[in-house]
């Protein structure tokens, strides 16, 4: 797809995304995680490193995107806060992988907009055992809102905490996901 | 994890989500942090009695120190975003420390060589050099704790930026006790320690800041 066309789609998306349109952001998240998964596996591969890790940095991407949408300047284009945040994610995950290497190159994002690859879907990362390392109000609060689908009011009946509680909950719940993802204890 | 599953989870109740608090965020902190800064300098030692007047100095001191703490504010406001940077306000930090050490050594081929000991080093260096980094301690933390409300992506220069803003915050509270008025003093103790400050900044910025 023609790069600006594909700017102004994505942009859009997210600016929907950001009203709290549900449809947008999925279509959004849906459009990023092909091009990611075509990035990270380009970039795996360009520092010698098999593709086995891109869903997973593709799966940690997305949450990061998600649980950072407030640094989103509408004013500004989507791919290159996108992808700054992909490449701060790859960044961080070569630290950890092998610690020795130091000052990676960081090329231009025009050169890392790279094809898209619907492939594998599937991370070695497990939801499940996630959840199980959530603190027990974050994991009830995902747990009612995300994955069961109930409104934060519902909830909040549910489970005794406030409505705000449970809103609050779900976000740092998600927050302490990618941190999980990325290898840092709570 | 069946990454549509992911997909899937998030965008499940798609919560409306401001993006103009963080400015707002930046601002507030850098307002408490130099309050706390300045009540840390009332309670240790104190403002400078001036008698009849002679500001100039005083003036000095905050134009400097103001200039670097509005430049790296407006630095932060767009580091603190994933891919944000700005070229020009780099060279502003850069042209004011010139602009002040030019000065500072004009000030100084002005006079006889005999009086440049006091110009340099004044009567308080010590007490300069230590209170600057003390004062903005306060103030860097909490500029840390509003970067980590963002998403900043360049954790090193985040650091420094912010160790900059909290070492001049740190200096305008040290500015109303200082005693030494010349030019060359604010230029080599002010200029250092600010410079000391953002260095340490960026040394601590990858570890604070990781997210």
């Amino acid at each position: 797809m023609n790069v600006s066309s594909n700017e102004l789609e994505l942009h859009g998306l997210m600016l929907a995304g950001l009203a709290g349109d549900a449809i947008a952001h999925r279509s959004l998240l849906e459009k990023l995680s092909t091009q990611l998964r075509g990035f990270y596996r380009g970039q795996l591969s360009r520092v010698g490193r098999g593709s086995v890790e891109a869903e997973d940095l593709v799966q940690e991407a997305l949450i990061a995107i998600h649980t950072r949408r407030h640094t989103f300047d509408p004013s500004q284009p989507f791919t290159p806060w996108a992808y700054a945040i992909a490449r701060y994610k790859f960044l961080d995950y070569l630290r950890r992988s092998y610690s020795s290497l130091k000052d990676l190159p960081i090329e231009d994002v025009k050169e890392v907009i790279s094809t898209d690859d619907p492939g594998q879907v599937e991370s070695t990362l497990d939801l499940e055992k996630l959840m199980a390392e959530l603190p027990s109000d974050m994991r009830e609060a995902i747990q009612a809102v995300k994955l069961d689908g109930l409104s934060a009011s519902e909830a909040a009946a549910r489970s005794g905490m406030s409505e705000s509680n449970v809103k609050v909950s779900v976000h740092r719940g998600l927050k302490a996901m990618a941190r999980l993802i990325g290898g840092n204890r709570l | 994890m069946n990454t549509d599953r992911l997909i899937e989870m998030l965008s499940t109740n798609v919560e409306p989500v401001k993006t103009g608090q963080l400015k707002k965020t930046l601002a507030l902190t850098l307002v408490a942090g130099g309050l706390a800064a300045f009540c840390v300098m009332l309670s240790t030692v104190g403002l400078r009695s001036y008698g009849g007047g002679h500001y100039g100095f005083l003036f000095l001191k905050l134009g400097f120190m103001l200039t670097l703490i509005g430049a790296g504010t407006a630095l932060l406001s767009r580091l603190i975003r994933p891919g944000q940077d700005g070229r020009r306000l780099y060279m502003v930090i850069f042209v004011v420390f010139a602009v002040i050490g030019l000065s500072g050594a004009v000030a100084l081929a002005l006079r006889p060589a005999g009086t440049w000991g006091h110009m340099v080093m004044g009567t308080q260096w010590a007490m300069c050099a230590f209170c600057i980094p003390l004062f903005a301690i306060v103030p860097f933390a909490a500029l840390i704790w509003a970067l980590r409300r963002g998403a900043p992506t360049n954790l090193r220069r985040a650091g420094a930026i912010a160790g900059l803003v909290a070492g001049a915050v740190g200096a305008v509270a040290y500015a109303f006790h200082c005693p030494d008025d010349s030019i060359p003093f604010i230029a080599l103790w002010y200029g250092a320690m600010v410079a000391l400050c953002a260095l340490l900044g960026s040394m601590l910025g990858p570890r604070l800041l990781r997210w």
